[in-house]
This record gives structure tokens, sequence and C-alpha cells, in this order.
């Protein structure tokens, strides 16, 4: 009987926890409309959500690229097609790893900040202060926030992919010695824009629009204590974690699956 | 954090290099930059067999790109496989007796379609259809008739032996 109340509850508080994001998050999109009246909000959340972010990124995405490079040339070397591997770098990063990847980094690298940053403006009580100038939080502090992480995420994303598959092309032709004409030529012939790359921005969005909603959610929804905020930073990189290589593999079924 | 000058450059640097990867997917990764967006028109072929052509497969004459596959559909009447291309409107002297096969890039490469010119010197225009055709090479097909011809051969060999000996 203990188990069966343990179950409820728990299914419950999951579910008015759901309601609570779903509400917070039509607060935040119908408080969008304010963002554009003030820029200089929305531009200075673009420089700790996304100027930050931009070092991790390009290195990241150097050496995922090499690493690809490094590994599909042995692997593709013993068929003969040391040709394709520019096609297979490319391919990789710009389907699946630019975007699954750089969410995952922006996760770890801006969305436990936002969530950090928010908890703790709860725990002091600013968030409440504000309410009780009369200014609307939502509008002033998370819209412009969320906006900021929507537009950095498909950026970052291609940032990361681009510069992944300029590492493998050093690897590749640079180390290895692949044919550089055939690297890029290969690449070209094979993958098509609205296939590939129009869909790889797709499922960046899709990422930046979750992750910045989980961040924000978790942060306002934080208990106000120090250990709360803790708590709420781990849950922030932990949902978002398991929200991205969940929603990729739906989003490459329905993308993908034709081919 | 206050709000300085260096923050509006460096959010404009970000958003700058954002996009700018953004055009080198584009243009330099993809085949955006090879789409032609100009005049095409469209040509028929039919084909005993097109292989493994797919639609957006190329269209070459002597080598260079010269257009796509735009559909292929199987005719139930023929039973052939009806294979429409557009070929880019620069390209409109091809005679209209040219010939159509279907070739493999390398031994395991794509498929595509390559035009070899005839000598008429009436031109393929919108809605031309080519009359002879080259169907594509199925690799069992050809090992299969290549074993039994060479199977025929070692039962014919012995008998040009006694040939030889009288």
């Amino acid at each position: 009987m203990e188990f069966f109340r343990y179950l409820g509850a728990s299914t419950r508080a999951s579910f008015t926890k759901l309601g609570r994001a779903s509400y917070f998050l039509i607060e935040i999109l119908s408080g969008l409309a304010s963002v554009i009246v003030r820029p200089r909000l929305l531009l200075k959340q673009l420089h700790s959500v996304g100027v930050l972010s931009f070092l991790i990124i390009v290195i990241s995405g150097l050496f995922v690229g090499m690493v690809l490079g490094l590994q599909g040339f042995y692997i593709l070397s013993r068929f003969g097609a040391e040709e394709t591997l520019g096609v297979m770098v490319a391919a990789s990063l710009v389907r699946e790893l630019g975007p699954v990847v750089a969410a995952l980094l922006f996760a770890g690298r801006a969305g436990s900040a936002l969530t950090a940053e928010i908890g703790l403006m709860k725990a002091t009580e600013q968030l409440s202060g504000m309410e009780m100038m009369a200014i609307d939080p939502i509008k002033r502090i998370i819209s412009p926030r969320f906006l900021a992480g929507f537009l950095s995420m498909p950026l970052l994303a291609s940032l990361f992919s681009a510069v992944g598959i300029i590492g493998g092309q050093l690897v590749g032709s640079g180390l290895l010695g692949v044919d550089d004409g055939a690297y890029w030529s290969q690449m070209q012939a094979t993958l098509d824009f609205k296939d590939d790359i129009i869909n790889g921005i797709i499922k960046s969005v899709v990422f930046g629009f979750v992750t910045s909603w989980i961040a924000l959610f978790e942060g306002y929804d934080a208990i106000p204590t120090a250990e709360g905020v803790s708590r709420a930073t781990t849950r922030t990189v932990v949902n978002s974690a398991f929200s991205i290589l969940g929603l990729d593999f739906i989003l490459t079924a329905l993308m993908f699956g034709e081919h | 954090m206050p709000y300085t000058h260096t923050q509006d450059t460096l959010v404009g640097l970000f958003v700058a290099t954002g996009i700018a990867s953004l055009f080198f997917l584009g243009l330099q990764v993809s085949n955006l930059s090879s789409l032609s967006h100009g005049d095409t028109y469209e040509i028929t072929a039919r084909f005993s067999n097109s292989g493994g052509l797919k639609v957006k497969s190329s269209v070459s004459a002597a080598g260079v790109k010269i257009g796509n596959v735009k559909a292929i559909t199987f005719d139930p009447k023929t039973y052939e496989s009806v294979v429409k291309m557009d070929i880019d409107a620069q390209y409109k002297t091809l005679p209209d007796d040219s010939s159509a096969s279907v070739y493999t890039a390398g031994l395991l490469g794509e498929q595509y379609v390559s035009l070899d010119g005839g000598g008429s010197s009436e031109f393929l225009k919108n809605g031309s259809k080519i009359e002879i055709t080259n169907s594509a090479l199925v690799l069992e097909k050809a090992l299969g008739q290549f074993l039994f011809k060479s199977a025929e051969e070692k039962k014919a060999a012995p008998v040009d032996d006694k040939k030889g000996k009288k």
C-alpha cells in the first residue's frame, strides 16, 4: 500500500511539474514581444549565452572533426575508399554530431549557468523584489535569456559542424594524405543542402528551444536554498541531455527515415 | 555584468561567424552552389533496365555534368523504365539522335546517365525522346554470362585439340 501511495504521489508530482513548465513556457512566449522593444537586454544575454560558449564549441568541434578524420580514414582505407572521407566526416557532423554535441555542450556550459543564475535570483528574493516594483521578472529576466538561447543554438551548431569539417580536412589531407580535391568534391556531390544541412539546423533549433526552456524552468522552479539551486542545476544538465538524445532519435527517424 | 561596447562588438562577431559558417556549409560543403537555378528543358529516355539510377542522379555528356534525372517511372505496358531528365538550357545543341546509356562511376560508384552525341543536324528540344538507349550493366547478369561463356569454351576446347591433331 505504501508503494502505491508513493507511485501515485510521484506521478501527480511529475504531472503538476509538467503543467507548471507548460504554463511557464506560455508566459515566456508571451513575454517575447517585450524583448523586441528592448534589444539591449537580448544583446547582453546573447553575450553571456552565445559568445562565452563560442570557444568551447570551436575547440570541441575541431577535435571531434579531427578524430572523425582519423578513425574514418583507418576504416575507409581498408576498402580503398579514402576519397569518401569528406562525405563521412561532413555527413556525420552536419546530420548528427553537430547539433547533438553542440547542444550537449550548450546545456553544460550555458544551461547550467542560466539555472544557477535564475535560482540564485530566486533564493536572494530578487525576483520577488522586481515584482514589488511592478516589473514583470518573466519579461525582464526570463524571456531575453530564452530568446538568446534559442537564437544562439543554430549558430553554435553550424559553427561546430563547419569547424569539424575543417578539422577533418586538416587530419585527412594534411596528415594522412587524402586527396584534397576529392575530400571537398565528394562531399559536395553527396550532401544535399535541403536534406542534410537544413535538417541539421532544424534539429539544433529544436534543441536550443528545449534546452533553454528546461534550464530556465528549473531555475525558476528551484527550491530557494543553496541545496535547491545545486539540485536544480544538476537536473538541468541531466534532463537536457535526456531530452536532446531522445528528441534526436525521433527527429532522425522523421527526417532521414525515407532514405 | 555592466553594459559595454565591447559586448556589442563580441556579439556582432559571434553572429557574423555563425552566419558565415552557415554559408560555408551551404556553399562549400553541400551542393547548393552547383544547383543550376537557370532554365532547363526536359527529355525522356526509355531503358529496358535503369539499374540503380535515382532521382537527382547526374546526366553527363563527354564526362561533363549537364543535368539531373528528374523522375523515374515504370511503364506497365512496355515493361520499360521511363527516365525523365532536366538538361541545362545552355546545352541546347545536342543532336536528336544522341544515345543515352546508364553507366557506373567507378566500380562501386553511383550510376549516371551518359549522353553520346549522334550526327543529326536536328537538336533535342523540350519533351524530346531519346530513341537509342543502353541499359545499366547489372553485375550479376554480366558475371553469369561470363561464367557460362567460359564453361562453354572449356567444353569446346578438347574438340578443337582433336581437330588440330588431324
